[in-house]
């Protein structure tokens, strides 16, 4: 089969998707959970101990990667829902409806982890910092994308109104995150840097990096699950879930 | 002429039709019928150009409407369910506001006319919520005086209509097609209008 | 142009015929900014501090009572179906109806502004920075609050929710807008904030109305 033949389109269709995406997921679990491991042994073993801030730091291991995602994983969103209102195609706006929880779910655990930090390291559970204060307001981003695409009856119209909301809040991003870092620097004394290490040690670095390919590999495994599950329902009538086992059982 | 081919339309997990095709020449015009919930307003909405079809494409004089939407609008009239005019102005106000909303302007006497010619005389400066029901579908049929189109798509326009109403409206279809115009129309009860092709969904 | 001028002149007809429900956005401003010192205490020193926050929040909340109103009517009595079959460009006269709210919502705010202020002990200086930007920013919260809105339309919760989804989109202007009254009154100089505030106003003029007409379009289908 010449490469050029493989006709890479076929799979947007949610029928021909369906398997291709079934026989993907275990392989992703499978990555995760090796990054995780991996990850978490640098984390917990290799990287030392910090100067100023001891052991309770390792939390960045995951307060950093769980940031990144959710940054990435709204990106993806938009970008998904973007080609669905483009092209009008259906597979790609249930790919945005199945990242968004798990989009949502990082924004938490970077804000969740990022109070834990605080604690123990400036006494407090919530500060001011520009990056948290983004992240919450990229928590409510994503809360307000799944609340409208809930809202909405008519999966077409929910798919293409939470596209424009999705591509709205992308241009936003950048300045909602410059708007309060500027708003940020101007107070001073509420100004503390959470992820400021002078100079980070190679092995904090590997962590990072490790713990971030793990939540990246769980993350798309649970969307590939989820869109699974959003296909089964939205095509309910087409033949082909028919003779599935998960629909007959 | 209006053109559709392989129409089809999905809503949520039904599919309304499938299939669909249309053809009307100036001086035709089509009788859209089926029962409730058919698709009819659906199929409608899409000749109009207010939704995109699953499958399939609409052309006005040969060319997609989605690609040159003004040229289409230019030339459409569409009334719909709703009345579409504005409560809180008078009957005047809101021919003159959807002339201008369309880039024309409209004089009084114009829309005096218009209205006279539905009976609302002596209604004209009231603002629309004093009126009957049936005296606002009047001040929207009385749109069809106020803006020359050559191609006509009503979703029920007999709705709240007396039967004088109704055969006043039937001679207005029939002039405008005589001028050369085309209309599509669905409508529960017969239209007193000779030639038309029906389309039943 | 006319048929923007034609969509204006008639917006703002009809808020005339239906003055209540204008002012009760107005009023609601009003109040809930003097709700604060309330609350608050009237420690002058404090209050000063707290002024800009609390109006500029009691704008942005005041707008979003107000935007509702902007597309609601018209998408059920059907006229806003007759504005997207208009040989027009939609965006133009989505752009006019934009104008049309910010006159009805926005400029009273503006101008009430200054003497709420007043009543928190704003300097004349900060009083001045403080409608002015609120000038600039208002407009930015009705373009951005108008793709809320059309995305809304007709869709159930839709007060509520239209505040999920436009608030967090008003931060970087409540941030410019409030940040540039505190740093005329710590002697900073607004004019990084005022100016950031008019960039904003760009850029929302440039993309909210092709946002606002797509969110109408799928609103309609």
């Amino acid at each position: 089969m010449k490469p050029l033949d493989f006709h890479w389109f076929r799979f947007a269709s949610p029928a021909t998707f369906y398997p291709l995406a079934g026989r993907m997921i275990p392989l992703f679990w499978l990555l995760a959970a090796v990054f995780g491991v991996a990850g978490l042994w640098v984390s917990f073993f290799v990287a030392p101990t910090d100067a100023t801030q001891g052991e309770g730091y390792r939390i960045i291991f995951v307060h950093v990667p769980a940031s990144w995602m959710s940054m990435f994983i709204y990106i993806m969103m938009a970008t998904w829902a973007g080609i669905g209102l483009a092209f009008n195609t259906r597979l790609a706006g249930m790919m945005a409806q199945a990242l968004a929880p798990t989009g949502a779910l990082m924004a938490l655990l970077s804000l969740w982890t990022g109070a834990l930090w605080g604690k123990p390291m400036w006494g407090t559970w919530w500060v001011w910092d520009a990056r948290l204060t983004s992240e919450l307001v990229l928590l409510f981003l994503y809360l307000g994308f799944i609340a409208l695409q809930a809202a909405i009856d008519e999966p077409r119209r929910a798919d293409k109104a939470g596209a424009v909301l999705a591509l709205v809040g992308v241009v936003n991003v950048p300045i909602i995150y410059f708007s309060v870092k500027w708003w940020n620097t101007l107070h001073q004394g509420a100004s503390v840097s959470l992820t400021r290490a002078p100079a980070m040690a190679q092995a904090m670095l590997w962590g990072m990096l490790l713990m971030a390919l793990c939540f990246w590999m769980y993350s798309i495994a649970m969307a590939l699950t989820r869109v699974r599950a959003i296909i089964l329902e939205r095509e309910a009538t087409h033949d082909w879930t028919h003779g599935l086992e998960e629909v007959m059982a | 002429m209006l053109r559709a081919e392989g129409l089809s339309c999905r809503r949520g997990d039904r599919e309304l039709f499938a299939g669909v095709d249309l053809r009307v020449e100036p001086g035709q015009w089509t009788h859209v019928r089926g029962a409730n919930g058919a698709g009819k307003t659906s199929l409608l909405r899409i000749l109009a150009g207010l939704a995109q079809p699953d499958s399939g494409e609409v052309r006005w004089n040969d060319s997609p409407i989605a690609q040159d939407r003004a040229a289409w609008n230019t030339d459409l009239l569409y009334l719909g369910h709703h009345a579409a005019i504005k409560d809180e102005l008078t009957p005047i106000e809101n021919l003159r506001a959807a002339s201008e909303l369309e880039g024309h302007t409209l004089t009084d006497e114009q829309a005096l006319r218009a209205l006279r010619r539905f009976g609302l005389k002596g209604r004209e400066d009231l603002p629309v919520r004093f009126l009957s029901a049936g005296q606002r579908r009047r001040v929207l049929l009385a749109r069809t005086m106020t803006r020359p189109a050559v191609a006509w798509i009503l979703d029920e326009p007999l709705t709240a209509l007396d039967s004088s109403a109704i055969e006043d409206f039937s001679s207005l279809v029939a002039d405008h097609l005589s001028r050369g115009g085309l209309a599509v129309v669905t409508s529960h009860q017969a239209l007193p209008l000779a030639g038309g092709q029906e389309l039943v969904l | 142009m006319k048929a923007l001028l034609a969509v204006i002149h008639r917006d703002l007809l009809i808020a005339m015929r239906r003055k209540a429900e204008v002012l009760t956005a107005l009023f609601f401003f009003v109040i809930v900014t003097s709700l604060f010192p309330l609350g608050i205490g009237p420690e002058p020193a404090l209050l000063r501090k707290i002024a800009p926050g609390v109006l500029w929040v009691g704008a942005l909340l005041a707008t979003m009572l107000g935007l509702q109103r902007m597309f609601a009517a018209d998408y059920a009595d059907g006229t806003l179906e007759q504005m997207a079959l208009s040989p027009q460009p939609l965006a133009l006269l989505v752009a006019g109806k934009n104008v049309a709210h910010w006159l009805v919502c926005g400029l009273p705010l503006v101008v009430l502004a200054p003497v709420l202020g007043l009543q928190f002990g704003l300097d004349g200086q900060s009083l001045a920075v403080l409608t002015l930007g609120l000038l600039i920013g208002t407009p930015v919260l009705s373009l951005v609050g108008s793709v809320g809105a059309a995305l809304t339309l007709g869709v159930r919760g839709g007060g509520a929710l239209l505040s999920l989804l436009v608030l967090p989109l008003y931060v970087p202007t409540l941030i410019f807008g409030a940040g540039a009254v505190e740093a005329q009154q710590s002697g900073m100089g607004a004019s990084g904030h005022l100016s950031l505030l008019a960039a904003l106003l760009a850029l929302a003029a440039f993309f909210a109305p092709w946002a606002t007409t797509t969110a109408i379009r799928i609103a309609l289908e």
